[in-house]
């Protein structure tokens, strides 16, 4: 057995063992660190599978930004975790049923040498993978990435409409409509007639 | 050097735990989205396997923007989970009924 070969053992172990722990884990938070490890070990494989800007990218984008979203907002919610786990494992039978079945199909049918391909040779160590993919995104793949560019912009826009909260009477200054006044709303203009202030009485001391 | 049906094998485990998470996660719509993701990195994981080994840089593209639909995914349904919670103090599917369907 060959370096690659153990490092791709030791990753797939600790990559399925942290995804179990994702789906069973007690506390949410648990759950969410243990899909932060789940990212880390598949971005170790994919690095054995050269894909160095994606592994990259899962890193920074997923561990670093969707997955400190997920604890965010695991903890701002205020939830129970008693209450969520009671009965927890009673769909277990079927569930284990199901996703045994699905693995064993996808694994017959995939599985085994079905595609006759054979492991290309390692690629030289100054190749940019980097700049293949970027060759690649901003020719043939532009306007899919423009695409993608558009679908990021409506989920900025969707997640701040959607948790936007509008409180009422709040002490803001509206300039422009302050600019808009006219004195016409503000300054009631009243004809005084001149009138002369009466006389003081005089007063006479001795 | 490790064959395709070993990364194969492993991404079909992974969508398989996946798939199990969203069975057994029923009260707890934050897990669910998180079975999700592990269910889009199995698929990742095997579109990689593929572009390594028919050496065609396309399955890479592929994975760049099913990272980038899966980043706009989670932060939607997470947007959609808080205010969820702050209109019904709870995030169990079986209180998501108000549509009777």
């Amino acid at each position: 057995m060959d370096f690659a070969s153990l490092v791709f053992y030791f990753f797939a172990a600790i990559l399925l063992l942290s995804a179990l722990r994702v789906v069973t884990a007690k506390n949410p938070v648990h759950a969410a660190l243990a899909l932060v490890l789940a990212f880390f070990t598949a971005a170790g494989i994919w690095l054995l599978l050269e894909a160095e800007f994606l592994a990259i990218t899962l890193v920074l984008v997923y561990v670093g930004a969707v997955m400190v979203l997920f604890i965010f907002v695991v903890m701002m919610l205020d939830i129970n975790i008693e209450e969520m786990r009671k009965g927890f494992w009673d769909y277990l039978p079927i569930a284990a049923l199901v996703a045994g079945l699905m693995a064993v199909e996808m694994v017959v049918v995939l599985g085994g040498d079905r595609f006759g391909l054979t492991a290309p040779a390692p690629l030289p160590a100054d190749f940019s993978n980097t700049k293949q993919l970027g060759l690649l995104l901003y020719t043939d793949y532009v306007y899919a990435f423009e695409l993608a560019a558009v679908i990021l912009l409506v989920a900025i826009v969707a997640a701040i409409a959607l948790t936007l909260r509008r409180r009422p009477n709040r002490k803001i200054i509206d300039v422009g409509w302050q600019v808009r006044q006219t004195h016409e709303g503000r300054i009631r203009m009243v004809n005084l007639k001149p009138q002369k202030p009466e006389a003081k009485p005089v007063e006479d001391d001795e | 050097m490790i064959g395709l049906d070993h990364y194969i094998i492993l991404g079909s485990i992974l969508f398989a735990i996946g798939v199990l998470g969203i069975f057994l996660n029923r009260k707890n719509v934050i897990i669910l989205l998180m079975a999700i993701e592990l269910m889009l990195l199995a698929v990742n994981l095997n579109f990689i396997a593929f572009s390594h080994y028919l050496n065609d840089t396309a399955g890479q593209v592929f994975v760049f923007f099913i990272l980038t639909v899966a980043a706009a995914e989670s932060a939607i349904g997470l947007a959609i989970l808080v205010v969820l919670f702050r209109n019904l103090r709870s995030i169990n599917v079986d209180d998501l009924d108000s549509l009777k369907g």
